[in-house]
């Protein structure tokens, strides 16, 4: 089946028709490829049709393009691929970014519920008084969303990604740092025992953490390095039927109120980042001490503190992984750790959209409400656009996620531009309120304060975009 | 039931004929959520045997019956009423739907809210016993069934009233019945996979005629600033002045 494109049309899209034995219009899709500079009315030489019949037999695809240089032509051909391979995977999950199925819809509407009846309501005293909320903690394991993609076998819910991305989001609109408890719960903690553990580990430290009575946390980061995740100065050496950890972990989140952390430390130096393993420890536990809560800017109900362990023994089989894979299992644990602060980030977003939309209502000024003055409205729809694009970033990375399809880049665009739109939003908010935005009255400075965290834990903006430039190059590599 | 929201702002048609509803939050009526709570409650405790969901609306209602099965009702049942019909739905017309599909499923309890904050009628459940010629516990703030009998404890003005009426039995569940628990999601999934029938009034044999009409609605009218006053003297002179007194 051939398009037949006038050949007086100059640009350089193309429209690709996936066909699935019979014409299917609903799985057309325009791509658009980045112009050519040198592209103009006068510059095109030729202009080619081609018929390229993928690797599938069932996909043909037509490129219709304007080139000035003939050598140009084949670059053009393997770029175009590789986009249209993503844009096959895209397929069937682009029609779940425009419209969520339907199992998705009660669960969301289920957890704004629960968001608005239970959380809202106390987030502002939880803030205040920096209160570990062990009760809706409780409660929200009892609903299955501390464990969200754990089997059901295991204790959990058995839902996918996309799913636990509409959960966070909806949780952390209602209280940011009870979002964060269930994100570094999920993902942080049960994700690495989930992908890597063994059945005797996942049934020791999954199931009693599915219920919301015990929380997990995560320890990577150290005093000395942050960013700079190979530099683990955490030593473990082994003695005898154990394993003997040395060393100081920073910044962990949830560590007061958690029965089990995950933790990174250096088995072999000479290894460099290859010598990094694993360790599961319970808590409390001889040997490990926890620093004092450090009084935080926002997401304050969450504890955070330093773990210190000094002759931390633990049995051999508390390694999880095989020896010196700690690096590549923290790495792909914040992969997947990166959609769930994505998401906390969007909930936050949101919510400054709501308070700063509803406040446009109300105020009055110049004889009518502020919302009918443009520079309110560009500032809402600045705000709405950086929410919903974020969100559908965070979407596809949970789609293609759910789909086992390679999403370290999607991930990373996400916690980028969600935490970006977070930090955004809840300007934008407070100025949109004015004096009222200042004063904790109004639910937008809390806003504001937790939404800066999000651009700096589970990877730096900074690194984000590294992560995004090493994937991208990749991809354009001949 | 399928009501507008409670957090929601009503707002009254230009036309006064009636509120604005379309793109409006809907959501089950809280009492509604009160009573598919109590049911599930007796299915756990083993005394009932199925708890099925019933909502007489348009295909939105389906929503509705889907949270309920997500609360843990075995299967649900649409009555599908749209259009002008479903703009004149009232408690007659529901309590005749109610009593025919109890026949056909040989219901041992109906348990529906105590109103339905929509239109406040609080006549559902009463005339659906009549119909049905069945005993009604009203109000209920507690519910213990006991083989073929159950003992309710009633809200009523004076205080608690407990009563005992014998099954087949009509139940509406007053605010401090339970409080409704919150869907878990093994339980959100497993609803997708139970069934929901449909059904029209005109199967049941029911009229939908409505022997109402319902000729202007009209917001509350807007509170007026207040006065303030120095002495008591100058309060029972101005509610003089102003006829109250």
């Amino acid at each position: 089946m051939t398009n037949q494109r006038k050949e007086s049309r100059l640009c350089t899209s193309y429209e690709i028709y996936c066909l699935r034995g019979t014409v299917n219009p609903a799985m057309r899709h325009v791509v658009y490829m980045r112009p050519l500079a040198s592209l103009g009315v006068l510059g095109i030489c030729k202009i080619y049709t081609s018929t390229v019949y993928n690797l599938k037999a069932t996909h043909f695809i037509n490129f219709h393009w304007g080139l000035s240089r003939e050598e140009g032509t084949m670059s053009a051909l393997c770029k175009a691929r590789k986009v249209l391979d993503l844009c096959l995977t895209g397929c069937r999950s682009l029609t779940q970014l425009a419209e969520l199925p339907e199992t998705h819809q009660l669960l969301r509407q289920t957890c704004r519920d629960y968001a608005d009846r239970e959380l809202a309501p106390i987030a502002a005293k939880l803030d205040k008084e920096h209160v570990y909320p062990a009760k809706q903690v409780k409660e929200l394991g009892a609903m299955g969303v501390m464990a969200m993609e754990v089997p059901e076998e295991l204790g959990g819910a058995g839902m996918d990604c996309l799913a636990y991305s509409l959960a966070m989001e909806e949780i952390s609109r209602g209280c940011a740092s009870t979002g964060v408890v269930v994100s570094v719960n999920n993902s942080l903690y049960i994700g690495p025992v989930l992908k890597f553990g063994t059945e005797e580990q996942k049934k020791q430290w999954i199931t009693p953490f599915t219920t919301g009575e015990k929380v997990g946390c995560f320890a990577l980061s150290e005093p000395g390095n942050g960013s700079d995740a190979g530099a683990a100065s955490t030593v473990a050496r082994q003695e005898g039927e154990e394993w003997v950890l040395n060393g100081t972990k920073a910044w962990i989140t949830n560590c007061w109120d958690a029965s089990a952390t995950v933790v990174f430390a250096t088995t072999d130096k000479k290894l460099k980042h290859k010598g990094i393993s694993t360790f599961l420890i319970p808590m409390p536990h001889p040997g490990l001490s926890l620093g004092k809560k450090e009084d935080k800017l926002g997401i304050r109900a969450s504890s955070t503190a330093n773990i210190i362990l000094e002759d931390c023994r633990i049995p051999l089989n508390n390694m999880l992984g095989p020896r010196g894979a700690g690096f590549k299992i923290a790495m792909q644990t914040l992969d997947s750790g990166r959609i769930g602060i994505a998401s906390q980030a969007l909930g936050i977003a949101q919510a400054s959209l709501d308070c700063a939309a509803d406040y446009a209502h109300k105020r009055t000024a110049f004889g009518a409400p502020i919302g009918k003055l443009q520079a309110i409205q560009f500032k809402l729809a600045d705000m709405a656009v950086a929410i919903e694009s974020a969100r559908l970033l965070t979407w596809k990375a949970s789609l293609l996620r759910d789909g086992k399809k390679p999403f370290t880049k999607e991930a990373a665009m996400a916690k980028l531009a969600a935490s970006e739109a977070a930090t955004f939003c809840s300007h934008q908010a407070i100025q949109i309120l004015g004096g009222m935005g200042y004063v904790t009255d109004m639910p937008a400075e809390r806003h504001y304060r937790d939404a800066r965290i999000t651009e700096i834990y589970e990877g730096t903006s900074e690194i984000q975009r590294l992560v995004i430039a090493g994937q991208i190059l990749k991809e354009y590599q001949s | 039931m399928r009501v507008i929201d409670y957090a929601v702002k009503i707002r009254v048609k230009p036309d006064n004929s009636g509120v604005v509803t379309d793109g409006v939050k809907h959501s089950m009526n809280p009492f509604c959520e009160i009573a598919v709570e109590e049911a599930v409650k007796l299915k756990e405790k083993k005394l009932v045997k199925e708890v099925v969901a019933v909502s007489c609306g348009p295909q939105q209602s389906q929503e509705t019956i889907r949270t309920a099965l997500a609360m843990g009702a075995d299967r649900g049942i649409h009555v599908e009423v749209s259009g002008k019909d479903y703009e004149s739905l009232g408690p007659l017309q529901v309590s005749k739907i109610m009593a025919a599909l109890a026949k056909k499923e040989e219901a041992q309890l109906i348990i529906l809210g105590k109103q339905a904050i929509d239109d406040d009628c609080n006549q559902t459940g009463q005339m659906t016993a009549a119909l049905l010629d069945w005993p009604q516990g009203t109000f209920a703030s507690e519910v213990s069934l006991d083989g073929d009998n159950v003992k309710v404890v009633r809200e009523i003005d004076g205080g608690l009233e407990t009563i005992r009426i014998n099954t087949p039995a009509v139940l509406t569940a007053d605010l401090r019945l339970n409080t409704p628990r919150y869907a878990t999601l093994p339980n959100i999934m497993k609803a997708k996979k139970k069934k929901i029938a449909n059904v029209k009034p005109a199967d049941l044999g029911v009229d939908l005629t409505s022997r109402l009409e319902v000729l202007r609605v009209d917001e509350p009218p807007q509170r007026l600033a207040g006065m303030k006053v120095e002495t008591v003297e100058d309060l029972v002179a101005k509610l003089k002045d102003a006829g109250r007194v």
